[in-house]
This record gives C-alpha cells, structure tokens and sequence, in this order.
C-alpha cells in the first residue's frame, strides 16, 4: 500500500474497506489487552486459530484480536459477532465449543455469559451489561472493536477523515477555535482548556515548536491511559498530528511508561503503520506539512508526569521540575515552545474535528465538557474502566455502573486523583463528575483513578501510604516537598502505630498548608491533599488512633489482634497448615487457637477461612 | 542490595558500549535511552559503561550517574535472572499487596530491592503496573500473577525456578 495522496484517496478506502466488510460474516473478537493476557487471553487467540483451522472454517469466519474492553476482572473477555455476543472469564477448554455452537450456529453458551454478582441475572450482549449500559463510551468507543495493530481497522472506522479535513480544509486558527468551542480541557487532570493552551504555544516566540503525548500514567490506581495507547493508538496519533498542524510543530514525543510494555509496543506499530501511509512523515496527505513523532521510554518516575520534569526527561535528564512561572508552553523542550497533553486529550481531538465542537460540549456540565474516563477498582463489585458524561453523580458511578460494594459493604470513601487527589466521603456522593466541583471538595480529578473504600479501609492508614509514596516519588529538589512529605509520613507513621498524640493532628494540619503553598511542582503542591481531606472528613478516625489507640477497621496492625471465633470455627484445620509462623493451634474438629505471641498479623487464615471464623479485634494489653 | 554477592564485574565490553551510543547517534539527549538499551543487556548498569558512555557522549559523569540513580528502571548492582515485582499502587495495597511482598521477601530471605546471593532473584516493590482490576498483581519476567494471595507465594517462586532450570538444560 503506498500513501494516501489526498481526502478522496482515504474516503474511497475507506468504503472500499466498508464493502469488503461482510457484517453478517461470524467474527471471534479476543481481548489482548494486559488486563486478559495475563489471565490467559493468548492461549485462548491460539485454540481459536486451530480449532478453526481444524473445523474448516477459515473461510467462514473471521478471528480478530483487539485491545482492551476495560473489564479486565472478568477476562479473557471474547465476543462473538455478528451476534455480539459477549463471554468472559473464557479459557482454551471452552474455545471448540464456542467456535461450533456459537460462531457457526448463533447459539448462546450459557455458562460464558457475564453475571451480575448481586443479582445473578445474565447478559447476552456488552451492551446488555449493567457496567457499559450506563456507559457514554466516546474515547474508549473504539476500544475491543478494532485490532490496534492493522491500521486499516481503524480507518475503516473513519480514522484519519479528521486529520484530511484538517490538512486540507482548515486553517491552523479555525482548528484551535474548534477545539476552543468543544470546551475541550486537558483530561491528564488539572483540566486546563486545551484551545487556549493550543494558541498559547502557536503564538509564542521560538522555532522549533513541539508537541508532546504524556502517557506517563504513574498514578496507582489508574489504567484508562495504558487501555487506551494499547487498544486504539492511531486515535493518539491522529489527534497529535491535529494538533501539530495547528500550533505549528513539525516534530513531537509519545512518552510512554516502561511498565506499559505492550502500550509501546502498539504505539511503534501505530507510527511504522502511520507513516507508511502517509498519515505521519513528510508531506502528509499531500499538504506540504510535515510531522513526525518519536517514542520515548519513561524511566519509572512518578514525577515524570509533572510536564517540566517530563521535559527534562525527554531531553535526557534527571525529571526534576522547574519553577511554574515559566511555562512549557513558552520554554518547553531545549527551551522552545512545546505543547504537552494527556493521550485522553489528544484522542479527543480527532472526535471533536469529526463531529463539531458541539457535538462535544453537548454533554457535561457549564464548565466540564464532553466525558470523563476513570479506571474504577479498589472494594467494588464491578472493577474496570468507565467513561461518563462530566456531571454524571458519583453516587451512579459506583452503583449502577460499579454494582455496589464488595461484600455488600459500606462505602466509606472515594479516592480520586491519585497520590495528588483526596478522599471524598460517602455524604458526598452525590457530587457530580466535574473538575472544579472534585476540586471544591479537596480531590481533583487527577488522571482518572478513582479508588473506592470501604469500612475495612483506614483512613490514617491510606493518608500514610500515599505519604509513603510520595517521599519516596520526590524529587528531592525542593525542602518543602523533599522534608515535609517524609515529616509528615513519620508522624502519620507513629499514629498508626498507636503513638500519636492530639498534638500530632495540628502538626499534619500545618505542615500540610505548607507544603501545599510552598513546594515547587504539582507533586509537592498536592502531596498533602489526602492528609488534608481526610482530616477534614474522617477526623474521628485519626481521634480513635491517637486518643483511644483504637483502629476502627481494623487494619493498623500495632492496634488489632487477630481471633478464632468458637462459634464459627469448624477445626478444619486449613488455616493451621498455612500460617506461616505456626501461631495457630487446635485438634482436628475442634475450635483452634490463635497465639497471639507467635502471630505476625499477615491475614494469611483469614483469607483462607471458608466459614468467616478468624475476626480482627482491637488489641487489649 | 546488601545480599548480593559483592559484584563480580565482568570485563568491560567497551565496543558493545560504543555500539549502543553509536546506535543513538551519540546524542546527549538519547542518554536514557542508552542507559536502558545497556540495562537490558548486562540487568543493571556496570561502572565501567557509566564511565563510557560519560566520555563518549562528553556529559560529565556525575550528570550520567544522577540520571542512572534518578530512575528506578535502572540498577547500579547486579539483578536476579528473575525479577519478583509486587504492586503496591494503591488497588493493589487495599487488596493485601503488601501482604505479598512480606510473603515472597519471607520465602526468598531477602528484602524488597535486594537480590539473592545466588542471582537467581530480585524482589522490587513497584507503584501500579496498570493491571488493577487483576489485584494485588505479581509479575515475574513479563509474566502477570493476578489475584495474588501470600499462599500461593512460595508455588509460583518453585514453579518459575524449576523452568529456569530448564531453560538451561
């Protein structure tokens, strides 16, 4: 195939692609995304290429693989088309049957379909599932429809029509008023309007300019972005190449995470793909104007998120910030002006240059448009990746789309924006998806994890992990962050270790407001947000610590003590046989025992104990 | 890495240094990407490419070694043939993650970031690997463990030494 010379040239592929297409024609689509990999996903591609081979279907049906669906707990996710028909949790063993029932016959494999784990009733179709019906898929749309290593899929769905129109219909100002109008605002986290950071770069003084696609997704607890760049990356690419011609830039970055493996791996063959048909490289699309993107491999710095450090890392340096009152935008990379965004935003641009600014802004709230994308997981039945309308309610989030609590717990609190975010109490729930109304409340909406936790989860505890990151993720450049972060992580420490005192509060609470007014970069700016939220909403739970030495859910080891309960336990003896520190004694058939002296706490017989019998206690001297 | 047998450093392979940095037009800003390619090559960063590639790109040598300090996909002492990582991102640490690490850190006698005197394994701690609906996650050489439990620890650590063994048979 050689390079597309014009718009027509890719429209009339892209029918041909269309034609060829038969719809009615039987597809296997299987996820091989890393969420369905590692639980096995390969095999599974592998037995449907033999077990079609070996039933002479090869021309008959059609295998596909595609990238992530986004609900990774239930995988290796496959669906059956023309049907849609959707399994999960599918293995090797299954794979004849499906292919001779379902790809050939149309017939449903009951024991495949997706059941809700509260109710247990059974869906056919993804779109039947409670956690994608109350879905507004616009990024992730495409996600597990196309095979994110055969362009042609993507164009077949329309890719690359916005960067022709763009090339060859739109001056560089009216694609920045588009993207002025959708609203549009920067989906990494801090939500700064894209248009205007756009225009921003375009007029500022400095030659060579750049663009740059942050794939940094260094906050636990997020995967939207590693789904996306594995799943659909030409829709990157497109949008970045938008950008370019907009601004002005004739060369950019991807920088992508070393722990997404696959993501890169995807995104290389994205550029090879794009450049050979020439949607990247010299003359695109015959326009004269000239982009190409180059990969750079993060080296596991949460910093390196943080756009200034990111700077500095593409250009082969430490990724420490720098003051914020120079802007990237002005002295970004070898100091010439550089335009970063997350790859969420630059998939949204293709979209919004294909659909109108309207299209976008006509959902979402008056000051958040479009859609937001989180990766929910943490105690929730439905873990996964969900995409709402800006201002859909917390409170639908987690139980219409999430189904709930684990256990059929309470919520005791949302996490959202990582180790930068806070945590956002059950009473408000009903908080809609917006960036400055999460703002208001103490979180941010961060790059899109959001953490639920339930009344198992301690609240001091949390604000101590994310401390616990953080000191460690610091830089280091500056002493409010480098000092005050690890300060705050000794005193939060003692706390959950039943030493603290009321005192200790007021401390957090200082050091805090310092550190957030002080530090350098977003890093340390945000750092003290869970501190700060948490005291602000679960106070009682830090008073029960330092006052009463009591943790109330029982995690905060130095303050629990961990009990067989006699009326529950049936002397199976697993637990006996699996702890590792043989702290547990009892005859087979009897109530066993646990000796406190001997016990180190793991929870290895709790997991294990089919009949609920080891509980967590307060600890009594 | 207290655990490490002290280095043995292998003799220096300059021109397999050379040809990396040669590779990436000895460009100062591709330093980190040479730095990875020789990380994959030898599992951590010897001394004597440190000082290599300083001379060859002309960046002074406390720039490489911060760099080489900074990022944590780079090591300065010998790694395992297998390196053990625990996720600890927080979906991972609500589900009992760190409750893995003190397992696999019990079975192997080592601490998080340490190295058993056998090279066999390396245990890294590491801050959300994207898998989190598979939490708590272990990755052993590409290979992803979901749902992990501290019981089914020592299982894996036996089956994954067992096929090395074979490997090299």
């Amino acid at each position: 195939m050689g390079k597309i010379k014009n718009k027509q040239a890719l429209v009339t592929l892209q029918k041909s692609l269309l034609q060829q297409r038969d719809l009615s024609k039987p597809c296997a689509r299987v996820c091989v995304g890393t969420g369905c990999r590692a639980r096995g996903s390969l095999n599974v591609l592998k037995s449907f290429e033999d077990e079609i081979k070996k039933q002479g279907l090869a021309s008959k049906a059609d295998l596909k693989q595609t990238g992530c669906h986004g609900f990774c707990e239930k995988g290796p996710v496959v669906v059956i088309g023309p049907e849609e028909t959707f399994y999960s949790e599918v293995e090797s063993a299954d794979v004849p049957e499906i292919v001779s029932e379902t790809l050939m016959k149309g017939k449903i494999v009951d024991r495949l379909l997706y059941a809700e784990p509260v109710t247990g009733r059974k869906s056919v179709c993804e779109h039947d599932i409670p956690f994608y019906k109350k879905q507004t898929r616009r990024i992730l749309f495409n996600n597990g429809k196309i095979d994110p290593t055969n362009i042609l899929d993507y164009i077949t769905v329309g890719g690359y029509l916005a960067l022709a129109k763009t090339v060859t219909e739109m001056s560089s100002e009216e694609v920045i008023s588009v993207i002025d109008k959708s609203g549009l605002r920067g989906l990494g986290g801090a939500g700064f309007p894209t248009g205007r950071k756009w225009r921003s770069t375009r007029t500022a003084v400095g030659d060579p300019k750049f663009v740059v696609g942050n794939g940094d997704e260094g906050d636990p607890g997020a995967f939207s972005d590693r789904s996306l760049m594995e799943a659909n990356p030409h829709s990157i690419l497109e949008g970045m190449t938008i950008g370019a011609y907009a601004i002005g830039a004739n060369s950019g970055f991807l920088y992508v995470r070393a722990e997404y493996p696959l993501a890169l791996k995807h995104l290389q063959i994205a550029i090879e793909q794009s450049k050979e048909y020439g949607f990247l490289g010299d003359n695109i699309l015959a326009s004269g104007f000239n982009f190409n993107v180059d990969i750079a491999r993060g080296g596991g710095a949460f910093v390196c998120g943080e756009s200034s450090a990111l700077v500095a890392s593409i250009e082969g340096k430490m990724g420490e910030p720098r003051a914020k009152y120079i802007h990237t935008v002005e002295k970004g990379l070898w100091n010439k002006p550089t335009n970063l965004n997350n790859v969420k935003t630059w998939a949204c641009v293709p979209l919004i240059i294909g659909n109108g600014a309207n299209w976008y802004s006509e959902i979402g709230t008056k000051e958040s448009k479009g859609t937001a994308v989180f990766s929910l997981v943490g105690k929730i039945n439905n873990t996964g990746l969900v995409e709402v309308s800006m201002g859909t309610p917390l409170k639908r989030i987690v139980y219409d789309i999430g189904g709930g609590i684990l256990g059929n717990r309470r919520l005791k609190a949302l996490q959202t924006g990582g180790p930068s975010g806070g945590c956002i109490p059950e009473e408000l729930l009903d908080l809609p998806v917006d960036f400055d109304e999460l703002n208001k409340a103490g979180s941010m909406m961060g790059s899109g994890g959001m953490i639920v936790m339930d009344e198992y989860t301690c609240m001091v505890d949390v604000a101590r992990y994310f401390l616990d990151f953080l000191q460690y993720e610091s830089c280091g450049k500056c002493v409010p962050c480098r000092e005050g972060i690890k300060r705050m992580l000794e005193i939060t420490t003692n706390i959950t270790k039943g030493h603290g005192t009321k005192e200790d509060m007021d401390l957090l609470q200082e050091m805090a407001e310092t550190i957030r007014d002080f530090s350098l970069c977003g890093l340390g700016q945000t750092a003290p947000n869970t501190v700060l939220s948490t005291l602000r909403y679960f106070r009682k739970e830090y008073e029960a610590h330092v006052i009463e030495k009591r943790c109330p859910a029982g995690v905060c080891k130095a303050l629990i003590q961990y009990t067989i309960l006699k009326e529950k336990c049936t002397g199976c003896g697993v637990c006996k046989a699996l702890c590792p520190s043989q702290a547990i004694q009892g005859e087979p058939k009897k109530t066993h025992i646990i000796d406190m002296a001997k016990c180190v706490k793991c929870n290895a017989c709790r997991d294990v104990c089919k009949f609920e019998a080891v509980a967590v206690k307060q600890k009594v001297d | 890495m207290t655990n490490a047998q002290s280095p043995v450093e292998p003799m220096p392979e300059y021109d397999r240094v050379d040809q990396i940095v040669e590779r990436n037009n000895c460009k100062r800003s591709a330093l980190i990407p040479i730095l990875q390619e020789i990380e994959s090559v030898y599992n951590y960063l010897p001394t004597w490419a440190l000082r290599r590639v300083s001379e060859k790109l002309g960046v002074p040598l406390i720039q490489v070694c911060g760099v080489a300090s900074f990022y944590d996909a780079f090591h300065l002492t010998p790694t395992g043939e297998h390196i053990v990582r625990v996720c600890l991102g927080t979906a991972c640490y609500l589900k009992g993650g760190s409750r893995v690490l003190e397992s696999v850190e019990k079975e192997l006698g080592i601490k998080d970031g340490e190295t058993t005197s056998d090279l066999k394994f390396s245990v890294q701690s590491v801050r959300c690997l994207g898998a989190c609906a598979l939490a708590p996650v272990m990755v052993i050489s590409q290979q992803y463990f979901d749902k992990m439990m501290p019981m089914k620890v020592n299982k894996i650590l036996k089956q994954v030494q067992s096929r090395s063994g074979k490997d090299q048979e």
